[in-house]
């Protein structure tokens, strides 16, 4: 199973400023990215975050897949998320 | 069961330091859901994307604008639709129900406006290629022929010469106004003295009734102090007109090429603050003129051919965002189902491209591509827009000049054209083309016509 990963040393606020106190490089992020970031920081299952977030937001499944699988791929590309 | 939340694509931005410029960029791409009170939504739902709207409402009023500005500081102003800027017939109507006469570049265009209804008289006929059966109609129906060289001045003489006829013309001056790139491969150069030599030439000929000058010193002018020496130097051979013929010219023609407030690729500050005021076009214009000294009511009509000006902001192209995915670099990119073949004029402007509804306000920088199989079809290489999904709508703004008449087809067929008329309604006003419209003038030879 696909496990993600998140540098512990990253911050996040509520408001979605995201700072890497070891390059130094800001980020923000909008309500959804937010909502999925801090749950893998809690090291929720892809699984999981897809059934909350289903539970929580007026989306469809297939929608979420595709933004979900998009997003990971910007954290991959931030170096922001490790993927094993 | 509680009431779900609204969704919004995840979306991570990085900032980048020591980019930012001083005035800051677009907080966030505010919607355009509706165009003179129709609903976006509505438009597309009816006649299909993607689809060029254009707003009577707002042709109306640039036009008038226009003419209040130039009139309350020149006595005589006749405006001229530039019909290569857009030559729908629906479009040129409207011009026309405003007073403008036509101005035409070819003989097409020429008999569009003949079919339109206007008057030969009321026609300009301007450009460098104007066919000898085109020349001769043209002398027939009285209509105003500004001649761009020499080859054609003496084919017109020849026509007359022949069949007995007169011909009203004016000539076309180029000149160095300071500016560049200098429009010297139209009509004849002021500075050298071949734009007197063929004034003098005219003017020694019996069948040709030399009525007016003509300009026209560039497109998507940001100096309105170029018109100014223009007007000057148009004035400098009417007054020596005067003078050496006592010839009263019925008028002087400054051409257009006034811009828009569309912003050019490159522009560092938007159009808006950068682009001369239509007001600041007149005031130069209206100097330069009034050197000419003579009295009021034997000033020549100024007549003006301004296009882009009066019809960029009336036109927006709506166009269905296809699909999202990301280039190798990270950045967005989205994929809509106009492409450059409908939108031309993105090689050289910055369209405003707004959300048609409501999003979220975090935006990424996106590439924006049309939906051609060309690499070539990128409507902007760079643009802040919220997250959008599939299905939903993009409106880009300022494309009523020249995307319609430099359209192609070109691996999808060009869309349904509509105008919001002033009462709200929505007329259609070019039906989108099928293949039957394709090929219908093809031809098949007969031994091609069989495959197996």
């Amino acid at each position: 199973m696909t496990k993600f990963e998140i540098p512990g040393n990253v911050a996040v606020s509520d408001s979605g400023f995201l700072f890497m106190p070891t390059t130094g490089e800001t980020f923000t992020m909008n309500e959804m990215g937010i909502f999925i970031f801090k749950m893998l920081q809690q090291k929720y299952t892809r699984n999981e975050i897809f059934e909350k977030a289903l539970d929580e937001f007026d989306i469809d499944k297939t929608t979420f897949e595709k933004d979900f699988e998009d997003f990971i791929a910007q954290l991959k590309n931030y170096s922001l998320i490790k993927i094993s | 069961m509680a009431e779900k939340k609204k969704y919004e694509r995840p979306i991570i931005t990085k900032h980048y330091s020591g980019l930012m410029n001083k005035f800051g960029s677009r907080a966030a791409a505010s919607p355009k859901s509706e165009i003179d009170g129709v609903p976006i939504k509505k438009l597309i739902s009816e006649f299909g994307s993607p689809l060029f709207v254009f707003s009577e409402r707002q042709i109306r009023s640039n036009q008038r604008n226009a003419l209040r500005i130039f009139k309350t500081r020149y006595p005589k102003v006749q405006f001229a639709w530039s019909y290569k800027t857009n030559y729908l017939n629906a479009i040129c109507s409207v011009f026309h129900q405003e007073g403008s006469w036509a101005e035409v570049v070819s003989e097409f265009e020429y008999d569009k406006a003949r079919r339109l209804g206007v008057k030969g008289e009321n026609i300009i006929f301007n450009g460098p290629h104007k066919s000898k059966e085109a020349l001769l109609k043209a002398i027939n129906e009285k209509a105003k022929i500004h001649i761009d060289h020499f080859d054609e001045l003496y084919e017109i003489i020849e026509i007359t010469t022949e069949m007995n006829l007169k011909a009203n013309v004016a000539i076309r001056v180029n000149m160095d106004t300071g500016i560049y790139p200098k429009w010297d491969r139209f009509g004849f150069n002021y500075e050298n003295g071949e734009a007197w030599q063929a004034i003098k030439r005219i003017l020694s000929n019996k069948n040709l009734k030399l009525i007016g000058l003509h300009t026209h010193i560039g497109t998507y002018m940001m100096s309105a102090d170029a018109y100014k020496i223009a007007a000057s130097k148009l004035v400098n051979l009417a007054r020596g007109i005067k003078d050496e013929f006592d010839l009263l010219l019925e008028y002087i023609d400054m051409g257009g090429g006034f811009a828009s407030h569309n912003t050019l690729l490159g522009q560092y500050l938007p159009a808006e603050e950068v682009v001369p005021s239509i007001e600041q076009f007149a005031d130069a214009i209206s100097t330069g003129l009034f050197e000419l000294p003579l009295k009021i009511d034997e000033m020549p009509l100024l007549i003006l051919e301004t296009g882009r000006a009066l019809i960029d902001d009336a036109g927006y192209l709506l166009t269905t965002v296809l699909a999202n995915k990301r280039l190798s670099t990270g950045q967005r990119a989205i994929i809509v189902d106009a492409g450059v073949n409908l939108l031309f004029t993105s090689f050289w402007y910055k369209h405003r491209i707004s959300p048609a509804q409501e999003s979220g306000i975090h935006v990424e920088d996106a590439a924006l591509f049309g939906p051609l199989c060309m690499n070539i079809d990128c409507l902007s290489d760079g643009i802040l827009l919220p997250a959008l999904k599939k299905g939903e709508h993009l409106v880009i703004e300022y494309v009523g000049a020249y995307d319609t008449t430099q359209w192609m087809q070109f691996i999808m067929m060009r869309p349904n054209v509509v105008m919001v008329m002033e009462d709200g309604t929505v007329e259609l006003i070019r039906k989108s083309e099928d293949l039957d419209y394709l090929l219908d003038r093809e031809v098949i030879p007969d031994n091609l016509k069989s495959v197996k």
